[in-house]
């Protein structure tokens, strides 16, 4: 087991907090997060209202705790589609090479010049908007491009190595090669990509939530709360302040993991 | 990677100054662009002129007969009249026309000008300049007229200079209430970019996207303005509009939100109006469970109004019960409002004997660019809760909304408001009789249409409003939809400025506005 450094075991332990929190969140939280007047509108944070209370009245912190779920959820299921269908994608073009390679890449390339919130703009409205599930989906497709071109990379580098070859050598199936002896050893680049990921796809929800076209109320996600808190903040600068946090805390959390399983490898090379 | 926490560390940062910014908001007195140098208070009262705050930019053009937005409308009021003008107590009193006479088969209107009305450019108004106007509107040779309502006009003559006879082709009860159309110059064709008209203000100028200023007009035959100079500036940012209130920018500025309206200081009034719509949860009557009049109803004592209004807009706002809002004192009849109350037992046992007694899911659709409809639908949600009933809301784009839920009518239930097009109760409440092309509620009421036609066949003033009213208790008691309010349409006046009054249609009079002595 190679030894954990500073980044590593910061980031380890702030997600760890934080998911524990949404974890909490998912079977209680101190008040119902939708039910409204709970406390006066606009109450500053106090004991009984950690966080305060928003517009209606109500627990921002009970909000914030179901909001950071929702985020959370859709975030690794975007990372999840991501990862898998690009991991896939980068391991088949990587390794055969050839024509459907370059097409594959030029393809990719083309969708990177669009900024990914726009295409995923695109890709809700022909969806249609309003649906947690359709925010996944789109943003999962979204992701797809980057995790394909990390992973191709990758693969495309192994594909000729001598292990490699001798496990041709030996019989081994081009299905056997690419799962157990090339995957593992591309998991140095693609953990970091994940955690990239992770954290692109919670400001992504947070930005389309933000924009009115990601989850709708009176459910919570980070993105939605945030859009609200932000009308209001002279009022209540609790309420974006309090949400925002969560959002640069969860990230910064994940980004240190990154972080430090990118030095990690390094040490190692 | 290293990028990433350098971002991370500017978020932070940038998050840090805007909090310390907004704290010096109150106290800060330069105005944001600092175009204005005397824009601080106690200089433009004795300048004796306003800037009033607008969201949006005017239409690009100024023409009054070709203006569609409602915000240009708001301001032009201020510059043009018609034959007749609306009061704020939604009345129509006589403006360049001194008094009109109907003939006995309802088909001939005479007017009679009034001596010395003067447009903006020293010329008097004459029967030409009237007839010119009318039949500019009334032009059918471009397909539609400018006017829709005009389509009845058959003929427009000038008697003499003073009398001019409009002739229709069937008696019409609303026709009066077009003849609010501007009367223009008929040998003036630069109405887009300077347009005048008789109004108590004239034109001055306009910068696209910035500002637009209008002076008193000081040969105006009726009261004259109080103030000397208004200037429109168009801020369409929500925040900055609330900033630039704080900071002495803008005196006077509409259609605010409560939130916006907590967040002024002790320098402003604000008075509160309303919006003219008829805010409701409009049920499409023709899917289940809202075919069953039961279940309107149980959704009617399911909600409670006041605490809509106390819960999402601060309580500002006035309660409804029919599809016709307040400031049409007329039409309005009060007792409808407390038809239902509050009662969540009793909706409950009208959803069991309907066949619900563990309530139903439903959809409330609401356009996604109307935060207070947003807002109430999230009330709703809640209060429809506690009988049982769960409530999804699903956003969709304006666009979306009028193609599907309006006029596609594929919808279970949406939040809006809806206004009338003119100052009529026809505008209202002939959209809910069985064959009216924008009943996308799909109310059909066999009483109530005959009802409709009825009063359309009255030409007795006190009988047609009786009718009116009918069919308002028939919207009531058969739950068409379940209504809720007219929002507030709260206006931030910097103290020391009076006279604000609210009108039954989207306008804003500064003719009446003035500095207290």
């Amino acid at each position: 087991m190679r030894r954990m450094n500073g980044y590593l075991r910061a980031g380890l332990i702030l997600t760890g907090f934080l998911t524990a929190l949404i974890i909490l969140g998912y079977f209680w939280t101190p008040y119902d997060p939708t039910a409204m007047a709970v406390g006066p509108k606009f109450e500053a944070p106090t004991l009984a209202h950690l966080m305060g209370t928003d517009n209606f009245g109500r627990d921002i912190f009970s909000r914030v705790l179901k909001g950071a779920g929702t985020t959370f959820a859709i975030a690794v299921s975007t990372v999840a589609i991501g990862a898998v269908c690009g991991t896939a994608i980068g391991a088949l073009t990587g390794y055969f090479g050839g024509v459907v390679d370059d097409a594959m890449m030029r393809f990719n390339d083309a969708l990177t010049a669009f900024p990914s919130i726009l295409l995923a703009l695109v890709i809700i409205s022909i969806l249609g908007p309003g649906s947690k599930y359709n925010v996944v989906l789109a943003l999962g497709i979204v992701f797809i491009p980057s995790f394909a071109r990390v992973t191709r990379t990758a693969f495309a580098a192994l594909r000729d190595v001598n292990y490699v070859k001798s496990a041709r050598l030996m019989g081994a199936g081009n299905g056997r090669i690419l799962a157990v002896h090339i995957l593992p050893n591309t998991m140095q680049v693609l953990l970091p990509a994940v955690t990239i990921g992770f954290n692109n796809a919670v400001l992504a929800e947070a930005s389309m939530s933000y924009l009115g076209i990601g989850v709708t109320p009176p459910d919570a996600s980070l993105g939605y709360m945030l859009s609200e808190a932000q009308s209001m903040f002279t009022l209540a600068p609790w309420y974006a302040l309090g949400t925002g946090g969560v959002i640069i805390l969860l990230v910064f959390g994940v980004g240190l993991i990154g972080e430090g399983l990118q030095r990690r490898g390094n040490e190692v090379d | 990677m290293k990028k990433k926490f350098l971002a991370l560390l500017l978020l932070v940062s940038l998050l840090g100054t805007v909090l310390t910014g907004c704290g010096d908001g109150s106290t800060e007195k330069a105005p944001e662009d600092g175009k204005e140098p005397n824009g601080s208070t106690s200089v433009s009262a004795q300048a004796n002129e306003v800037t009033v705050g607008i969201a949006q930019d005017l239409d690009e053009s100024l023409d009054p007969h070709k203006a569609v937005a409602a915000g240009t409308k708001e301001v032009m009021f201020n510059v043009f009249e018609g034959l007749m003008k609306p009061t704020s107590t939604g009345d129509l009193i006589p403006a360049v026309a001194e008094k009109y006479e109907v003939s006995d088969d309802r088909m001939t209107y005479t007017f009679t000008l009034r001596e010395g009305v003067k447009f903006h450019n020293g010329k008097t108004v004459t029967a030409e300049d009237v007839v010119y106007s009318i039949e500019r509107c009334a032009d059918t040779s471009e397909g539609v007229p400018l006017v829709e309502a005009f389509s009845v006009i058959q003929t427009v003559e000038a008697a003499d200079d003073h009398t001019v006879a409009i002739t229709i082709s069937e008696p019409s009860n609303e026709f009066i209430s077009y003849m609010t159309t501007a009367i223009l110059p008929a040998d003036y064709d630069q109405q887009d970019t300077a347009p005048v008209g008789t109004g108590p203000f004239k034109f001055v100028s306009r910068a696209a996207q910035d500002s637009i200023v209008l002076e008193k007009f000081d040969q105006y035959w009726g009261t004259p303005a109080y103030l000397d100079k208004v200037t429109y500036k168009i801020i369409e940012n929500a925040d900055s509009l609330v900033m630039s209130l704080q900071s002495g920018a803008i005196d006077i500025c509409s259609h605010l939100t409560s939130t916006q309206v907590a967040q002024l200081g002790d320098d402003f009034n604000v008075e509160e109006g309303t919006m003219n719509l008829v805010q409701a949860m409009y049920l499409n009557n023709a899917v289940k469970p809202f075919d069953d009049v039961r279940v309107r109803q149980a959704l009617s004592y399911a909600i409670d109004k006041q605490g809509i209004i106390d819960l999402a807009f601060d309580g500002y706002g006035s309660p409804i019960g029919s599809s016709m809002y307040p400031a049409f004192g007329k039409y309005f009849v009060e007792d409808l409002t407390n038809y239902y109350t509050h009662d969540v037992e009793k909706a409950k046992s009208l959803l069991a004997e309907a066949g619900y007694p563990d309530g139903f899911e439903m959809t409330i659709t609401v356009p996604s660019n109307y935060q207070p409809h947003i807002d109430t639908a999230q009330v709703l949600v809640e209060q429809l809760k506690a009988v049982g009933v769960t409530a999804r809301i699903e956003l969709v784009e304006w666009g979306t909304w009028l193609s599907d839920v309006y006029s596609g009518r594929q919808f279970q239930s949406t939040v809006v408001g809806v206004d009338a097009s003119n100052m009529t109760a026809r505008a209202l409440l002939e959209r809910f009789t069985s064959t009216a092309g924008n009943n996308f509620i799909n109310y059909n009421n066999a009483e109530y249409d005959a009802l409709f036609a009825k009063a359309q066949a009255s030409y007795d003033d006190a009988e047609q409003t009786a009718l009116y009213k009918q069919m308002e208790e028939n919207l009531t008691a058969n739950a068409a939809n379940v209504y809720i309010q007219d929002l507030a349409d709260l206006v931030a006046v910097r103290k020391g400025l009076e006279g604000i009054s609210f009108y039954p249609i989207y306008v804003l009079d500064l003719s009446t506005v003035r500095y207290a002595q």
